[in-house]
């Protein structure tokens, strides 16, 4: 079978499973966005919480993607619960980190102007320095999102959804009539979701970065 | 929320008065504001002047509580801010720094808008409020209104910065070296147009520089502060120059104070001479008349309009052969009568005849003025100015003795209870 005949055999199955990961990912990605910005914040004005949270997030990217699902399984199981919590965990340290770093990065003068015109704390959060932090954490936020994807792939091992499955069906037998279809098909899969969703970034950043700090020529990256 | 009457926001200006105001940070010997008392009258401009890191933007920070007193007190109207809520405090009290503070992310319309948002004002009334501030503050609000900061000068943020820090009308406005950023032909535009927005609408300023010639431009008073903020003299820059409190005031002040005292006077205030003119359209015969009767060397030649033209000297018709167009020399340069007598000197000195024509707003003729005018005229400026420091001195040394004799008296009064 041809590989095109296999995406026309299967393009239901690949599509449920297309949309599972896709689905997946941006459920992670959503609550890491959530738990970095408000770790980020709630870290960002102690020094040492600060850098506590930025070493964490280091360490924790530096551990495989594969032992953190494997070490979880025996706590909450196979399949989705241990692939959405170890998704969050690996997306939520780029995202703490970003803050932390973006919102130390907002001008001191700019701070203290906003303390001077009448604004209380939350409102120089919300209006002053959340925006102007907010380029380098949605750059995490797309960074994230792309590893993430790569992370859901593996979770197939521990049952987990997605179009991993289609590349470790693939890999377990290498020597059936569809091996070389199925990893195809998972693979490519992945990368044009992973493509999708920085279009869709992209178009977040139009939307919600002011023309007054973005920089020339569309987000960071 | 109630607010104390004399700081709302509407009221003109409101007194600000610093009692025995004093800042020590932990961990360090010497308070960096030392016992501060200081009083700001409702609608003045007063111009805290002194060496950089003698604590006057601590003092500026104090009176809208970015600083807490570590002693003392700070009243605005007549209230302790230390009572009031920070928050609202600031809302009331206008706040520009050197680095503007704009927020980059927010268009100028938006940053303009911010204080009158956060007061609750309805939408179409901080629509109107924007364009008046751009109006006020020099910047076409149709141009203006849309751009960001970044899009911006360093002279047009700065105006913009004064424009958001005025937009809820508030009664005091604090400006921490708000031109020590921009370059001086900008900054002499700024300080122009911070004198006229306040002509027009009478804050009481609190200004911070370490310029003492901007102090001296901008302050209805001075307080020249040493380290650590202590006053070395407090009062009109015509009394810091011509009668300077002690040595640290003078070395401050610079030399020049006759200089200087030039640029606070302006021609329309001094005696203009008047300078036998005469127009385009006269008679030749009457020039010459007027020439021979005239006691000075030239006559004024005027145009049409009125306008200064030529200097025509004895002798020149008749070197011209009687022909008016080509007698005499073109008149050059003239001063408005509202500039300073600084401005007129520089013209004087540059013209090589030591003269120089003062017009009226539409360029018309309105004398003429010379070296020697000016001479006199800052010698009884500056005697005047030593009269009158004498006698506020007198003054306020009869004060003190009367308070201290009042004082002495009630001591007494208290032990015989």
């Amino acid at each position: 079978m041809s590989f095109w005949e296999y995406l026309g055999d299967r393009h239901q199955q690949l599509l449920t499973d297309a949309g599972e990961q896709a689905g997946i990912v941006f459920l992670s990605m959503v609550m890491a966005t959530l738990l970095g910005v408000l770790t980020g914040l709630v870290t960002c004005r102690s020094e040492r919480a600060g850098s506590l949270a930025t070493t964490a997030s280091s360490a924790v990217l530096a551990l495989p993607a594969l032992a953190v699902i494997g070490l979880l399984v025996p706590v909450v199981g196979l399949g989705t619960a241990p692939t959405v919590i170890a998704l969050t965990l690996f997306g939520l340290m780029p995202v703490m980190r970003s803050t932390v770093v973006g919102l130390r990065a907002v001008d001191p003068s700019l701070v203290e102007a906003a303390t001077g015109i009448g604004m209380s704390r939350p409102m120089r959060l919300a209006r002053v320095e959340l925006p102007l932090a907010w380029p380098p954490i949605l750059t995490a936020i797309r960074v994230s999102t792309r590893m993430l994807m790569g992370i859901a792939a593996i979770a197939a091992y521990a049952s987990g959804p997605g179009l991993g499955k289609e590349i470790f069906r693939g890999l377990a037998f290498p020597d059936g009539e569809n091996a070389l279809n199925e990893v195809l098909a998972g693979t490519l899969g992945i990368i044009i979701l992973t493509l999708l969703f920085d279009v869709v970034y992209v178009l977040v950043g139009r939307l919600t970065i002011s023309g007054g700090i973005r920089a020339p020529g569309g987000t960071r990256v | 929320m109630s607010e104390p009457a004399g700081l709302q926001s509407g009221t003109t200006a409101a007194t600000v008065e610093l009692e025995q105001l004093t800042k020590r940070y932990p961990g360090s010997p010497q308070p960096v504001v030392d016992n501060v008392t200081l009083t700001i009258r409702a609608g003045e401009t007063a111009v805290l002047v002194g060496p950089s890191g003698c604590g006057k933007s601590t003092i500026l920070k104090m009176i809208n509580r970015l600083v807490e007193p570590t002693g003392g007190r700070v009243r605005v109207g007549g209230e302790d801010v230390g009572a009031m809520d920070p928050v609202g405090l600031r809302r009331r009290i206008g706040y520009v720094t050197r680095a503007s503070g704009l927020f980059p992310h927010m268009t100028v319309a938006q940053n303009i808008a911010l204080v009158p948002e956060m007061s609750g004002w309805p939408r179409a009334r901080i629509r109107a409020r924007v364009e008046e501030m751009l109006d006020l503050v020099g910047l076409d609000p149709v141009e203006f209104r849309d751009r960001h900061p970044r899009g911006l000068s360093g002279g047009q943020r700065q105006r913009v910065a004064v424009a958001r820090a005025l937009a809820a009308d508030p009664p005091v406005l604090l400006m921490d070296e708000p031109f020590g950023a921009v370059d001086p032909v900008t900054r002499d535009h700024l300080q122009g147009e911070l004198i006229r927005v306040q002509g027009e609408l009478h804050k009481t300023i609190v200004f911070v520089t370490h310029d003492f010639d901007e102090a001296i431009r901008l302050g209805d008073r001075i307080a020249v502060l040493r380290e650590r903020s202590h006053i070395a003299q407090y009062d009109t820059p015509e009394s810091i120059l011509t009668n300077p409190a002690d040595d640290f005031v003078s070395g401050f002040a610079g030399g020049g104070a006759a200089l200087k005292r030039l640029s606070l006077t302006r021609v329309r205030e001094v005696d203009i001479a008047a300078y036998p003119t005469l127009t385009v359209d006269d008679p030749l015969q009457e020039i010459f008349n007027k020439l021979r009767a005239s006691v000075t060397n030239e006559i004024l030649l005027l145009d049409q309009r009125g306008r200064p033209y030529k200097w025509l000297r004895r002798g020149d018709l008749m070197r011209a052969k009687g022909s008016l167009a080509r007698a005499g020399t073109l008149v050059n340069d003239t001063v408005p009568r509202d500039a300073t007598l600084r401005d007129a000197l520089e013209a004087v000195l540059t013209d090589s005849a030591g003269r120089v024509a003062v017009t009226g707003r539409r360029g018309e003729y309105a004398g003429v003025v010379d070296v020697e005018t000016l001479m006199n005229t800052v010698h009884e400026l500056l005697e005047a100015d030593r009269l009158e420091a004498m006698e506020t001195r007198h003054a306020l040394e009869e004060m003190r003795a009367t308070q201290t004799h009042a004082e002495q008296e009630g001591e007494g009064g208290g032990q015989m209870t």
